[in-house]
């Protein structure tokens, strides 16, 4: 971003990787595959690079308000600095938080999550799934992130980029506004989970293996770790695959 | 005239005494933090009638939905057959509306229809709470008292429905005797098949007519003022906790005022901030909550489909939103039960946290909102969890270890995890 100001351009959208989508190995799978669809799509965008820090959400979900309020407003002087208006984030979290916490902090920007853009992308002609493998008459599962749908309603926009697939959309017993959580909301993603008869990504992975899938789709790089590492636990990594909406459009356009 | 002024006496002692425990139950809801909720009146009364009125959040489980649908209307509409009792009480007449004809006939031939869906319904819930045994009506906060309370309202309803029915099958076999007072009005489609089933003299068909009235009535009245003390109380709850119901997406929680003040002064040092008064952060007690989060507690009728779809309390975790909910509702009663004994500045030493609920529950909680969603009277138990963790977090700096690594993280590297910064960019490189 630093580079574009520089030269005096300002970009058609920022993409805010999160820390999830910069740090985790897995997830920086998905940041690429973010990136490759907008440069296919030639949009202009630009990201933070060092400048860019938490949003602060895990902090606000364990109850530390002081520690996210020091982050949200120290991002949002970056982001007002920049005179960002438009932001597409890889995170449902990241989304939720800089959506809809940070306009009462004085950081009001459009905000969209990555399978929203991939949506529109499609609706608008600019993305299509071809030229790449095909995922025809797959069998693909879509696991809802919470806080992308209960949280913000968005349950449409990760179908409809998997509708243009072609490929047989299952849905689980508890999808959409009844989906069951992954397990690493609420801060859960940085603690052992408290005594219980079983862990909650299990509870899902067995939900989701109960539709025979052949892939798994997320749109949370959280989710991502607790669906793959409950793969791993059943032992179905050859079958299963879990992938991001992202990450199944790149492949899909042979990105 | 005796038989008047009695009912007169009763009424006026049974609307006095709700009225006085009412009062206190708005006392007790006014214990909490004020908050505004009065903004947006249409989308909220619209919320009100889509959620309470027209009962959409209970589709969802098109069984009980159905049978509490009945329940409900008979509820709603029976309460028109009570307004002419009333005034039959009060002024020695006999099926004052009679003079309606045709539609007075309609409007009691409905009531009898209704009354006996809403009898039936009763007894299949009955049978799903203490037969079939239904997951959903047990966990470790559906002790004793909360399954009772289930029980005796739904009994009672059973009786109030059957005396209704049973005073209209009396009345109606008066009617064919030609009993003088007992005018020919109504249409009995359910009572008729009762008839048979009641003694054949005049005297005593008036005793059966004036007990089952009698019964009806003042069971109603004793009913009324059961709801103060019972999760029933959702009945007249359901409405203004719709009305006043969070309109934001789920996922936004509030951004704390008094936290603002301090973040900015210290990351501005030349802000001043306004004057507030020093409170706490979060919430320790039932009086830390807002009025809101109170009004809730109020109204949670304990049907537990928040707990039931909690990933915590599904895999096996202590944490129950339906639990928050009962703990939140029976600390704050239990503060306002010392207030009235001992004066407004008293303290019991009790709190909501460690006393009712503990962290092990707050910690569970993965905030997916699923409990929130669940709720057919937009109940928001996760915003209380939250205010919980807030005050362990912010006043008391007890979160567990992992959660403090994890913020310290945050507040050092700017990212949950124990990385540089300055590698933040790092995955551009990598192919």
């Amino acid at each position: 971003m630093a580079e574009l100001m520089a030269a005096g351009e300002e970009p058609e959208i920022l993409f805010w990787v999160g820390c999830a989508g910069s740090y985790d190995e897995r997830a920086q799978k998905i940041t690429r595959d973010i990136c490759k669809i907008l440069h296919h799509v030639g949009m202009k965008y630009a990201v933070l690079g060092t400048e860019e820090s938490c949003t602060g959400d895990p902090a606000k979900r364990a109850g530390n308000e002081f520690l996210f309020q020091m982050q949200a407003m120290t991002n949002i002087e970056v982001l007002n600095a920049y005179n960002i208006k438009k932001i597409v984030t890889g995170c449902p979290h990241c989304f939720n938080t800089i959506k809809n916490e940070y306009p009462g902090l004085g950081g009001t920007y459009e905000v969209i999550h990555h399978t929203q853009l991939i949506q529109d992308l499609i609706n608008d002609g600019k993305l299509k799934a071809e030229g790449g493998e095909s995922f025809k008459g797959k069998k693909i599962t879509y696991h809802d992130p919470c806080y992308l749908g209960r949280g913000n309603g968005i349950y449409e926009a990760p179908r409809k980029a998997l509708e243009v697939l072609d490929a047989q959309l299952v849905e689980m017993k508890r999808c959409k506004s009844n989906g069951l959580c992954c397990g690493a909301g609420g801060a859960q993603m940085f603690k052992e989970p408290e005594k219980g008869k079983k862990d909650i990504n299990v509870e899902r992975i067995d939900e989701a293996l109960e539709t025979n899938p052949q892939v798994i789709a997320a749109g949370c790089p959280f989710c991502m770790t607790m669906l793959s590492d409950g793969i791993k636990l059943k032992d179905k990594e050859q079958e299963v695959k879990v992938l991001d909406i992202a990450e199944i459009t790149a492949r899909a356009n042979g990105l | 005239m005796v038989a008047q002024i009695l009912f007169l006496v009763i009424t006026l002692a049974a609307i006095a005494l709700f009225t006085v425990n009412l009062r206190k139950i708005f006392r007790n809801i006014r214990l909490g933090k004020s908050v505004d909720r009065n903004d947006q009146p249409v989308k909220r009364l619209i919320t009100m009638m889509r959620v309470a009125f027209g009962q959409s959040k209970m589709v969802v489980r098109p069984i009980p939905a159905f049978l509490h649908f009945f329940v409900y209307i008979g509820f709603v509409i029976i309460n028109i057959e009570v307004l002419e009792i009333m005034i039959d009480g009060l002024f020695g007449t006999h099926r004052v509306f009679h003079g309606l004809g045709g539609f007075y006939n309609f409007l009691i031939g409905s009531f009898e229809i209704l009354a006996f869906t809403v009898w039936a319904a009763c007894v299949i819930f009955l049978i799903r709470r203490n037969v079939l045994k239904l997951k959903r009506f047990s966990g470790v906060e559906m002790t004793k008292w909360p399954k009772s309370d289930a029980n005796y309202i739904l009994i009672t309803e059973i009786l109030l429905m059957s005396a209704f029915l049973l005073m209209n099958a009396a009345d109606a076999k008066l009617q064919l005797l030609g009993a003088s007072h007992y005018i020919n009005a109504g249409a009995f489609p359910v009572s008729q098949y009762l008839m048979n089933l009641l003694p054949s003299t005049e005297s005593a068909l008036v005793i059966v007519e004036r007990s089952c009235w009698w019964f009806h009535i003042i069971g109603i009245l004793a009913f009324l003022n059961y709801l103060p003390y019972s999760k029933h109380f959702h009945i007249l709850f359901a409405f203004p906790n719709t009305y006043f119901s969070n309109l934001e997406p789920k996922g936004e929680f509030t951004n704390m005022a008094s936290v603002n003040n301090e973040v900015k002064a210290m990351l501005d040092p030349s802000f001043v901030p306004a004057e507030t008064e020093p409170g706490k952060f979060g919430a320790k007690d039932a009086t830390d909550l807002s009025w809101i989060n109170l009004m809730n507690a109020y109204t949670c009728t304990e049907c537990g489909r928040c707990t039931s779809v909690c990933p915590a309390n599904i895999t096996g975790k202590l944490l129950s939103p339906r639990k928050i909910m009962m703990d939140t509702r029976d600390r704050i009663t239990e503060i306002g039960k010392g207030i009235d004994q001992n004066g407004a500045e008293h303290q019991d030493g009790k709190s909501l946290l460690d006393d009712y609920i503990t962290r092990e529950e707050i910690w569970a909680c993965t905030s997916c909102n699923a409990c929130v969603e669940a709720c057919p009277v937009n109940i928001d138990p996760l915003q209380i969890i939250m205010e919980l963790r807030r005050f362990a977090v912010m006043e008391e700096s007890q979160a567990p270890a992992s959660i403090n690594a994890m913020m310290s993280n945050v507040e050092n590297n700017q990212a949950p995890w124990k990385y540089s910064p300055a590698d933040r960019f790092n995955w551009a490189d990598e192919k």
